[in-house]
């Protein structure tokens, strides 16, 4: 039973209690406790179940590692499933369920997966399931998924209250553990003038070392750890340019000394809308990993059951929290650590009830301490079996060397176990720091001369303290020194004349690895000894793997899922590891480890995504008219970056009277288009003209000032990619006109080959698109509109077609275009931005007794395609070439050569099979649906219907009266007045004839008039 | 070989497991073959299948440099749809998705192909009108999709939130068959056959020079020795540039990293794929309860099996967007994988200028779904010298311009 003792715990405050739920009972810790501190101090020993066997669980560790003791925390929009106990900080009022069971944590209908075991080992699920056929869809995928999963999933229409942040930091030395070692380097690297960032996940400082080395009671320079750690952070905080965080997790470490931190702000002072996480990303020069190691549980029979917890664990909660882990507690282990465990519980006065140490080899000064303090330590031996069903209630005693005959019975309440300890170096391993097998100490760890390189070929990773195996404390010391002085030096900082400190120096006994006790354990104990706690995986699952020919760490980790779960194997994987390298008879060191990947442990997604979210996720631009679009209650659509209005509905109109009312305005009158968006880049320079001739297909360099000309821009391969208006607009200046979404592509494709090909071409670019304000003003009222507002000569010879003027109009200073996308009388006019509303408005005034009224983008594709212009993204789809649109006339023939040009002298682009660009006219009048194809007879080789052709944009005319269309068909312009069929979705045929594209004023009067 | 059932299982529980064999062998390579195969990922262990299984070429060894389906077939988020654009990609996708049906019972191995449905959102009404063709295009090539209103998405995925500020829900192309399959599985079952066939599975060799005779190929060097062949298949997808230099050729590859990541398990709550390529990210949840995350690619070539950090930000933060209770949960594990780009995103099933050389390759960040119709188009080509299903992917394609380019259609092509 585990219980709060009456003294003790350096993190909590007895003088503050806290009531908290789990699973509806209201229990007390205090302030200061964690979850699971205050959860074991109630005597919860069960508080989850295992993935797949639903099995019971209990606390294993005290720290990130926790792989049981999984909650689901607070409720609603607050909830969040599988927050490990061990790292939650208690607060008043917190909520927490246990998962993965049903109706409830002791009575679990899914236990039953667990007597089934047998028949459920590693990978079953690949061998069966197979018959019948549909019943994997409808029966053996919808049961497997109700039984798996861990957590609750969160309400579906749940809102996160709570806000994110992103921290962006330039440091030095970034160090990540904020124990002894990292604490260490920061001061060496602190004192000799580097910028610093020191990190520590939990809420303290200190790490290990005040729990580990004598339970504190060795020292660093003659003052004994705990305080030496409160000088060093006295010390550090009189240091302007060093930082130091706690509750700051060191999540990932990427290429070129970027880091990711996940900053714990709010998790244990909740409040709806408070800050909750910061994710920081820090470049950092030198990344020195002091993250500590970690223990390695003992693979014995019965291993599994709730009241089994990490030697270090049990420490953890005897002196930061005054919880023991139970009254009878019994330590089992291979190496020195765990007697420390026993000591403390012993000076606490509990009861320990056996210390069981597998090792035969000679016994050294903790071993002789034990049996001074009267406690009994069995040598040699191991644990066969455990007692009790949803917790410890003793065990049997074996030989570690036998196959495990029962030698005696020992009753105990708890077991420590220690099975050695393993350097945490994921972070390390991150960005391809390569480890080493230390054949003394039974573990990975860093192969300091194989770091992660950064770009100038230099490591820009060390590791240090026990990250780097260095596991005493007199060594974590001396090695936090000399990486913190490293890495200081190695960007130039001179901090030599720092005095090493000294710690006390305590000799151990060798290690003895035990990978699975008994030694030579039958498989029948096999399957009882488990690994990976929450995922089931059982050393007799690594066996199976490796029977099966799962050789490689990867497919024997993938076959049984061992280190898969949510603590990634921080406690598993190298048991798995060493049993499976047994199994194959092979070294571990040749086995290796598995990837180690970011987050060190899982973060938040709402961290990730920050305060970007809402109306900040991808900011919508607006045109200087915006607010006056949104006043007016117009329909909008996003396009690229934008919202435009598609129309304007009045009143309860819908949208397609709307728009046939805006283009019959606009054809009979006048109308407004709001262009602002369209692209607007200015190309200067003596060889401006020179690069408009390479990107566009045309000619440029011959465009007088004054003049405007209608331009296409291929890709390398040929493909239409963009089109628009270029005006010249002096001997050096062009201002290049692309479409709404083209603009920032397009302007990048010239810097690319700006930049790339033609970087000596003495020419700049500039995308100026959102300075102006483009108004088009449009239709056979337009020039008088215009001459209403004053100011310019806009006559017909003043201003022809494709010409452009400068001038004061209205007062206001405006760049005039005398160009056309609908085939009316068309100017398009440009003025600064900030003057863009005024001179809308003016337009209007000035209009309205011809009725003017804006047009949406509807309105303007419905105009373009009765005229037979082409829509970039309606007839073209990155597979399209001029030459299929008809648009040969744009393309200048003596030209030696454009981007695209030589992609379109290749067979496939020159055959004349192409389907190329006609009008499409249903016979009945009706509209031909957007996308269909038009069908050939017969199939084709691969088996589908034949085609010969497809619709790329459809429209109701309102000018006709009946439904206009354009296409690209096998050999069209060829076939004029040929019918077609096109089956639609809906089950019909539209059957439609082949038309010049051209429906509205073909002979070009009006544009011109 | 013994057969897998749950009869099997019950027999090998009272042995407590202790009778199965090996899913494959692991043999020394002999001197020479019939056909090489160079990667043991889900596309050179599928074409080595169909050789044996629809020709009767079994005299064959699938070279991996490092274990078997460990690279992209390992990695990747396992989308099964044949909703393409462009015909020779809808039949080719569509030929692999109907062989995924049957293929768990074809293989005698689970690989839980679950035709759960695939959506793809139209955010933008640009969207609308690409799906709402490729819907045409699906309906005569054989392909059953549909284009869905949003009510219907919010039905199939209560979680979605149609009216996100920046872009709504304005449809979805439905693909009621397409769906996931079990990665691993995959490639463990075609192994496993292939073994059973007396194929050579040959892990931890990598092949490091390409030897001929007269413009023919001859054989491969190997770290663990030469091997000859009389015909050889080049399915090393990210590293084909690399295999390709050796055998003397060039291929337009671009390797790029592709990450994807997992969320912590959860009870389920989403039961078919979502993509959605506006925002540029999509999502699934795995039988184990995870959210199964992906999202674009890397903008700059590289050979490392990591990716950067903003990509995963970028996708996560449109996620979010799109499914806003993803905010609480916690991102368990990110990953990256190189994957092979064409410049029109399809891949290359060809011959090369090396005669009895072919190549696979080219998937890109799409070719799980394509694994075993490649398979059995390649064996087709390997075997006869043509197939009709790999025709239209040949190096020749893009000497002519004959490309067959399906970004037209989807942003992200998984
Ligand atoms: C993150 C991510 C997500 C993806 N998501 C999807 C998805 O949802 N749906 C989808 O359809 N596709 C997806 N893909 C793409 C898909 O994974 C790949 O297209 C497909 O798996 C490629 O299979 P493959 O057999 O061609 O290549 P691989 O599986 O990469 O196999 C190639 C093999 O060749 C070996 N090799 C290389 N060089 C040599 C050599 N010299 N000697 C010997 N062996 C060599 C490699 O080790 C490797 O095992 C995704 C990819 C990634 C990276």
């Amino acid at each position: 039973m585990s219980t709060r003792l009456k003294s003790g715990g350096r993190r909590i405050d007895r003088s503050r209690p806290v009531t908290f739920s789990f699973d509806g009972a209201r229990l007390r810790g205090y302030r200061g406790d964690t979850l699971a501190s205050a959860l074991l101090a109630n005597d919860r020993m069960l508080v989850g179940r295992s993935f797949k066997y639903h099995r019971p669980r209990g606390i294993v560790a005290s720290g990130s590692e926790e792989p049981n003791a999984l909650v689901g925390l607070e409720e609603g929009d607050l909830f969040e499933p599988n927050q490990r106990a061990t790292t939650t900080e208690l607060y008043d009022g917190l909520t927490a369920r246990s998962q993965n069971r049903w109706p409830s944590l002791s009575m679990d209908f899914g236990a039953v997966t667990s007597r089934l075991s047998r028949v459920l080992p590693a990978g079953f699920y690949y061998k069966t399931f197979l018959r019948p056929r549909s019943f994997w869809k409808h029966v053996y995928e919808p049961l497997i998924r109700r039984s798996a999963g861990l957590g609750y999933a969160p309400n579906p229409e749940a809102r996160d209250p709570d806000r994110y942040e992103h921290f962006y930091l330039h440091v030095d030395v970034l160090i990540v553990g904020g124990g002894i070692a990292g604490i260490q380097s920061a001061l060496a690297a602190g004192r000799a003038g580097a910028r610093v960032l020191l990190i520590e996940q939990s809420a303290h400082w200190g790490g290990r070392s005040p729990a580990d080395h004598s339970g504190g009671k060795q020292s660093v320079n003659n003052i004994p750890v705990d305080k030496y750690v409160d000088e060093c952070l006295a010390e550090l905080g009189t240091m302007p340019h060093v930082q130091c965080r706690t509750r700051t997790m060191g999540a990932g470490v990427y290429d070129h000394g970027y880091v990711l931190a996940y900053e714990r702000v709010g998790d244990h002072l909740p409040g709806e809308g408070a800050l909750r996480h910061r994710l920081w990303k820090i470049r950092t020069g030198r990344i020195i990993t002091a993250t500590g190691a970690i223990e390695r549980p003992i693979a014995f029979p019965g291993n599994d059951l709730p009241g089994v917890m990490l030697a270090s664990a049990a420490r953890d909660y005897l002196i930061d929290f005054g919880v023991s882990m139970g009254k009878h507690p019994l330590v089992l282990a291979n190496n020195d650590s765990a007697y420390e465990t026993a000591f403390l519980l012993q000076d606490q006065g509990v009861d320990v009830a056996a210390i069981v140490d597998a090792r035969t080899g000679d016994a050294g000064g903790v071993a002789q301490e034990a049996v001074e303090r009267g406690l009994r330590v069995i040598r040699g031996g191991g644990v066969s079996s455990v007692k009790g069903r949803r917790r410890v209630e003793g065990v049997t005693i074996c030989d570690q060397r036998g196959a495990g005959t029962a030698l005696e019975e020992i009753s105990c309440d708890a077991i420590a176990m220690s099975g050695g300890w393993s350097p945490a170096v994921h972070l390390w391993s991150h960005s391809g720091g390569k480890l080493t097998w230390d054949a003394r100490q039974f573990c990975f760890r860093p192969d300091v001369d194989n770091s992660a390189r950064g770009a100038d070929g230099a490591p820009y990773v060390i590791a240090a303290g026990a990250a780097s195996g260095e596991m005493t404390l007199a060594a974590a010391v001396k090695d936090g020194h000399a990486a913190g002085l490293r890495a200081a030096a190695e960007l130039g900082y001179n901090g030599a004349a720092q005095s090493e400190p000294v710690a006390t120096r305590v000799e151990e006994a060798a290690i003895e690895p035990v990978w699975i006790m008994p030694s030579q354990a039958p498989v029948t104990l096999r399957e009882k000894a488990f690994l990976d706690f929450q995922n089931d995986v059982k050393v007799s699952d690594v066996e199976l793997a490796a029977r099966e020919g799962f050789e490689s760490v990867e497919h024997a980790k993938r076959y049984t899922t061992l280190g898969m779960a949510t603590d990634q194997g921080k406690l598993s994987n190298i048991n798995g590891i060493a049993i499976l390298s047994d199994a194959l008879g092979r070294p571990i060191p040749q086995t290796g480890t598995t990837t180690f990947r970011p987050p060190y442990t899982p973060i938040s997604f709402g961290s990730i995504a920050g305060s970007q979210t809402g109306p900040r996720f991808l900011p919508i631009r607006r045109t200087p008219i915006q607010d006056w679009h949104e006043e007016q209650g117009a329909y909008f659509e996003p396009v690229g970056h934008w919202r435009r209005p598609y129309c304007y509905p009045r009143g309860d109109e819908s949208h397609s009277d709307a728009v046939a009312r805006e283009i019959l305005q606009t054809r009979n009158h006048v109308g407004l288009l709001d262009a602002s968006t369209l692209g607007k880049i200015v190309v200067k320079g003596p060889d401006a003209g020179r690069l408009l001739d390479m990107l566009y297909t045309g000619r440029m360099s011959t465009l007088k000032p004054g003049r405007c000309r209608y331009g296409l821009m291929c890709s390398e391969n040929g493909f239409l990619m963009d089109d628009g208006v270029v005006a010249r607009l002096d001997e050096e200046t062009f201002l290049c006109h692309t479409t709404t979404g083209g603009a920032d592509h397009i302007h990048a494709h010239m810097e690319d080959w700006l930049q790339t090909e033609w970087w000596d071409w003495k020419v700049y670019t500039a995308n100026l698109t959102e300075q102006f304000a483009q108004i088009a003003v449009v239709g056979p009222k337009s020039r008088e509109v215009l001459e209403r507002l004053g100011g310019m000569n806009l006559g017909r010879d003043a201003l022809p077609f494709m010409g452009w003027c400068e001038g004061m109009l209205a007062g206001i200073s405006a760049r005039i275009f005398r160009i056309s996308f609908s085939g009316e009388l068309s100017y398009e006019i440009a003025v600064a931005a900030d003057q863009g509303i005024e001179l809308w408005e003016k337009f209007l005034a000035a209009g309205q007794d011809f009725g003017i009224s804006p047009y949406g983008t509807e309105a303007l594709h419905v105009m373009r395609a009765e005229k037979g212009f082409i829509m970039i993204g309606d007839e073209t789809d990155g597979t399209v070439i001029p030459q299929d649109l008809g648009l040969d006339w744009a393309i200048a023939k003596g030209k030696d050569d454009y981007i695209g040009k030589r992609a379109q002298m290749r067979s496939h682009m020159i055959d004349p099979d192409r389907w190329k660009l006609v009008g499409l006219e249903t016979v009945d009048g009706s509209v031909l649906p957007e996308g269909a194809y038009a069908v050939a007879s017969g199939k084709t080789s691969i088996g589908q219907r034949a085609t010969q052709g497809r619709v790329t944009s459809s429209y109701h005319s309102p000018t006709l009266g009946r439904g206009i269309a354009m296409g690209l068909v096998l050999r069209g312009p060829e076939r004029m007045g040929d019918e077609l069929e096109f089956p639609g979705t809906d089950g019909q045929v539209y059957k439609a004839r082949l038309v010049s594209p051209v429906f509205y004023n073909p002979e070009g009067t009006k544009q011109d008039a | 070989m013994k057969r897998y059932s749950a009869f099997a299982i019950v027999r090998e529980a009272a042995r407590h497991h202790l009778g199965w064999q090996r899913a494959w062998t692991s043999p020394e390579p002999r001197a020479s073959y019939d056909v090489v195969i160079v990667g043991a990922g889900g596309h050179g262990l599928a074409t080595a299948y169909y050789l044996g299984k629809n020709f009767g070429i079994t005299n064959v060894a699938i070279l991996e440099k490092g274990w078997l389906g460990g690279g992209n077939t390992g990695r990747n988020t396992t989308i099964i749809r044949s909703n393409y654009l462009q015909d020779p990609s809808a039949a080719i996708y569509e030929k692999a998705r109907s062989l995924y049906e049957t293929l768990s019972q074809d293989l005698n191995y689970n690989v839980m192909f679950s035709p759960r449905g695939v959506m793809m959102l139209a955010q933008t009404h640009h969207e609308v009108r690409g799906y709402e063709r490729t819907a045409h295009a699906n309906a005569l090539q054989g392909v059953e999709t549909e284009f869905i209103s949003p009510s219907r998405v919010k039905e199939l995925v209560p979680i979605i939130r149609l009216d996100g500020p920046r872009y709504p829900v304005l449809g979805a192309l439905w693909q009621p068959r397409g769906g996931t399959a079990r990665h691993d599985a995959v490639a463990w079952g075609y192994a496993r056959a292939c073994s059973d066939m007396g194929m050579h599975i040959i892990q931890q060799c990598e092949v490091t020079g390409i030897r001929s005779e007269a413009g023919r190929v001859s054989g491969v060097e190997t770290s663990k020795g030469a091997i000859g062949c009389n015909r050889l298949g080049l399915v090393a997808s990210g590293h084909s540039g690399v295999l390709a230099e050796m055998a003397g050729f060039r291929l337009p590859l671009e390797s790029v990293a592709l990450q994807a990541l997992v969320s912590e398990p959860i009870k389920p709550i989403m039961d078919v794929v979502v993509m959605a390529n506006t925002v540029h990210g999509y999502m699934s949840q795995s039988d184990k309860g995870e959210m199964v995350i992906g999202g674009g690619a890397d903008g700059f070539n590289n050979y490392t099996q990591r990716g950067s950090f903003h990509h995963i930000e970028e996708t996560v933060r449109a996620l979010v967007e799109t499914f806003p209770m993803l905010s609480r949960l916690k991102m368990l594990r990110q990953w990256g994988g190189i994957v092979d780009m064409t410049g029109d995103r399809s891949p290359i099933l060809s011959k090369t200028p090396l005669d009895g050389c072919f190549v696979n390759c080219g998937w890109g960040t799409g070719g799980f779904k394509a694994i075993p119709g490649s398979g059995w188009g390649m064996a087709e080509l390997m075997a006869k010298g043509h197939s009709p299903l790999t025709e239209a992917f040949s190096l020749a394609r893009f000497r002519e311009g004959r490309f067959v380019d399906e970004s037209v259609a989807a942003g992200v092509a998984h």
